[in-house]
């Protein structure tokens, strides 16, 4: 169903003077979580920036109920609410909101035994392509020949194709999202909330700090990420997979922004635009991701078989 | 009350079953496996409404405990060894959240290399996490325990998790009677779940942020309060449970024989009631020995050992576990307890790795130790290994 945004919550739900960084995707983010789903939620928060966000106790800097848990056990930790909350009868949507490192690093083997078992809760990736809450370290899920303070030279390694490995974990529903595009963001929350089993929204967050650009900027290079092919928009549901609406005309290249104005705009990509083998195989990974996409849509789930 | 046969594991399964707990997330390892094996079966065929998480690692299942937990469900998970190691992190986040979760541990060797016999070294390990750690001589205690460990844990008064220690194979895998009470009179006897603080969209409370280093540290300091008021807890615990159910154990510290003794056996676990053995023949050959069998390894039973140990001529510790560099854990915490008195002591290191002690065994350590004691005077050893036979020389080049 379309979302409209005169429909929206008005209420605030990052508070104001929080912790969060000028410009930070996060509090974007956690605010769709909260339009979209309203009070029927309980946030499980490994390890990062958002457990930094919301300051210090006895307050918090986000109104949101939160078990705040050791890195590598989100997802365990929300299975072990929710089948509290199943036992209890109570219908609340268990979310996990976690970083990269979070999901495709360190908590990647209790997310994949969430998904395996299909456990009842909404997992989202705050995907912001490095560990920013430490400083800007790589990640499993920072992109080919991006500067990390780990990688002075640029990754030399592609980042982890998460959400394709969870389409292979035959989960319900899987998406991905970005915080350029809240509707689209929304919507999908509402549609996951409605499906009981496991279900993985992998959350674009570009990070002004991190990836070095204007923090006004943050809207703005998020959707050039869906407008230049580098992080498209789609869902899998039930074994169908579809682009979204907003990433539907960038499957032919031609129509897509150039790389480089998405580039340049980001510090961290000095080495990629310094360098045409390093833009090569930026290039090369998302081409990649472009023909996962293309086989999901022409075998569906066989693809993977 | 009936009286089944039951190895270790089992009590404890049917202990979990009578405390009507409501989620189990376990991951299998030897020798733990059977216990969560009965419970599966028990969800499967509904004796037990609970929700079982078959979780992917023991990191995993401890915090699918503590989340279910957070969310104002009584909780179990059980392990071992290797797999309690895994858990340490999660041990920590736990108690520093001053949730009430009880786990058991069928304590077990550490590998390198692989061994899956009993050792204290696996629960030793956790002594600094928060927890309440109780460790079992008997299947019946093991049974015993958990029970009392959901009503200890859930008192607002202490409000931190607890372990309950059974010996890896010689509790966890023999068969011995024990007797279950019915569950009408468990429910008269345990109340409800009780806990600080439950996560709901409702309540919205917030877990586990930053605070500020004061807090931090006034947070440390209610952990050390909540073991200090434990110890009263865990004490009417046992004076209650023997009202209701038959049986007490003399609260932190069960003592044999020790109110009369010269000298005092320091133990805990399976291998006291050899220790009970011992100071029998002991006692036979003329030497007025005792039994002191630690219960509750934290809180440390301070207060209680040094009322029953000040007095005496020599005190005489069994560790089945090792601080590398320093000596068998319970000696330095029973050592630390006794500073200051006229007590001589000793401090012996044996049966690693599941390997056999016997009553005569303990009785020939503790003869060596009166031997020296009545030679000397005051002595104070506080490592001596008792090497497996085969290799007795050994000990002799390396001087422990």
């Amino acid at each position: 169903m379309p979302i409209r945004l005169a429909d929206l919550p008005r209420r605030r739900y990052g508070m104001p003077g929080n912790a969060a960084c000028p410009g930070c995707p996060e509090t974007m983010g956690l605010r769709y979580v909260k339009m979209a789903l309203g009070d029927n939620v309980v946030l499980v928060i490994p390890a990062g920036c958002s457990s930094v966000i919301q300051g210090i106790v006895p307050k918090s800097g986000i109104n949101f109920p939160v078990l705040n848990i050791v890195f590598a056990s989100a997802a365990s930790s929300a299975a072990g609410m929710e089948a509290a909350f199943e036992m209890m009868g109570k219908n609340y949507n268990v979310v996990v909101w976690a970083g990269d490192g979070g999901t495709a690093d360190i908590g990647f083997q209790s997310m994949s035994g969430a998904a395996e078992r299909n456990d009842n809760i909404i997992y989202i990736c705050v995907d912001n392509e490095a560990y920013m809450n430490t400083g800007i370290q790589r990640s499993g899920l920072t992109p080919y020949g991006a500067w990390t303070t780990t990688t002075y030279a640029g990754k030399t390694e592609k980042k982890k194709p998460l959400p394709f490995i969870m389409i292979a974990h035959n989960v319900p529903y899987v998406a991905t999202a970005s915080v350029g595009y809240p509707q689209d963001f929304i919507e999908k929350l509402r549609k996951a909330a409605s499906i009981k089993g496991f279900k993985y929204i992998h959350l674009h967050a570009p990070c002004p700090i991190g990836w070095r650009f204007d923090p006004g900027l943050t809207a703005k290079i998020a959707q050039l990420a869906v407008q230049t092919g580098v992080f498209p928009l789609f869902e899998y549901e039930n074994g169908k997979f579809r682009l979204s609406s907003y990433s539907g005309m960038y499957r032919n290249p031609q129509k897509r922004a150039p790389l480089a104005e998405y580039l340049k705009l980001q510090g961290r990509f000095q080495p990629v635009l310094k360098d045409p083998e390093k833009l090569k195989g930026l290039q090369e990974e998302i081409d990649a991701m472009w023909r996962w996409i293309e086989m999901l849509e022409k075998y569906g789930p066989q693809a993977l078989k | 009350m009936t009286m089944k046969a039951l190895t270790g594991n089992h009590a404890v399964s049917e202990a979990v079953k009578l405390a009507r707990v409501e989620v189990i997330a376990a991951y299998p390892i030897t020798p733990q496996t059977t216990m969560v094996e009965k419970l599966a079966e028990m969800v499967d065929k509904g004796e037990l409404e609970a929700k079982m998480i078959r979780v992917e690692s023991e990191h995993s299942a401890l915090a699918a405990t503590l989340g279910a937990a957070a969310a104002g469900a009584r909780a179990f998970t059980a392990t071992s060894s290797h797999g309690l190691l895994y858990m340490h992190e999660v041990l920590w986040w736990t108690a520093g959240a001053r949730i009430p979760v009880v786990m058991a541990v069928a304590a077990r060797a550490i590998g390198p290399p692989w061994n899956i016999h009993v050792e204290h070294s696996d629960v030793m390990d956790q002594r600094d996490t928060g927890w309440i750690i109780s460790v079992a001589q008997e299947n019946q205690e093991a049974f015993d325990l958990t029970l009392q460990a959901f009503r200890i844990s859930e008192d607002p008064r202490v409000y931190l998790p607890m372990i309950v220690t059974l010996d890896g194979f010689i509790l966890s895998h023999t068969v011995a009677p024990v007797d279950i009470p019915s569950q009408e009179e468990v429910d008269n006897w345990l109340p409800p779940r009780r806990q600080p603080y439950v996560i709901t969209p409702e309540s919205n409370v917030v877990m586990g942020n930053i605070a500020s280093d004061e807090d931090y540290f006034m947070m440390r300091y209610s952990i050390q309060a909540a073991m200090k008021a434990a110890k009263q807890v865990i004490s009417e615990v046992d004076l209650e449970y023997g009202k209701a159910f038959g049986r007490s154990y003399g609260g932190l510290v069960e003592c044999y024989r020790c109110d009369d003794a010269d000298y005092v056996i320091v133990i805990t676990g399976s291998w006291a009631g050899d220790a009970k053995k011992a100071a029998d023949m002991l006692r036979d050959k003329g030497v007025r020995a005792g039994v002191a069998r630690i219960r509750f390894v934290r809180p440390w039973p301070e207060e209680d050992l040094r009322d029953k140990l000040s007095n005496k001529k020599g005190v005489i510790v069994f560790d089945r576990s090792v601080s590398f560099g320093s000596y068998g854990q319970l000696f330095s915490d029973t050592a630390a307890t006794l500073y200051g008195t006229k007590v001589s002591m000793r401090g012996v290191i044996a049966g690693l790795g599941g390997v056999d002690v016997r009553p005569d065994d303990i009785m020939s350590e503790v003869m060596d130790f009166v031997g020296r004691v009545e030679e000397v005077g005051l002595v104070y050893e506080p490592q001596r290994w008792m090497l497996p036979k085969k290799y007795a020389q050994v000990g002799k080049e390396v001087g422990l």
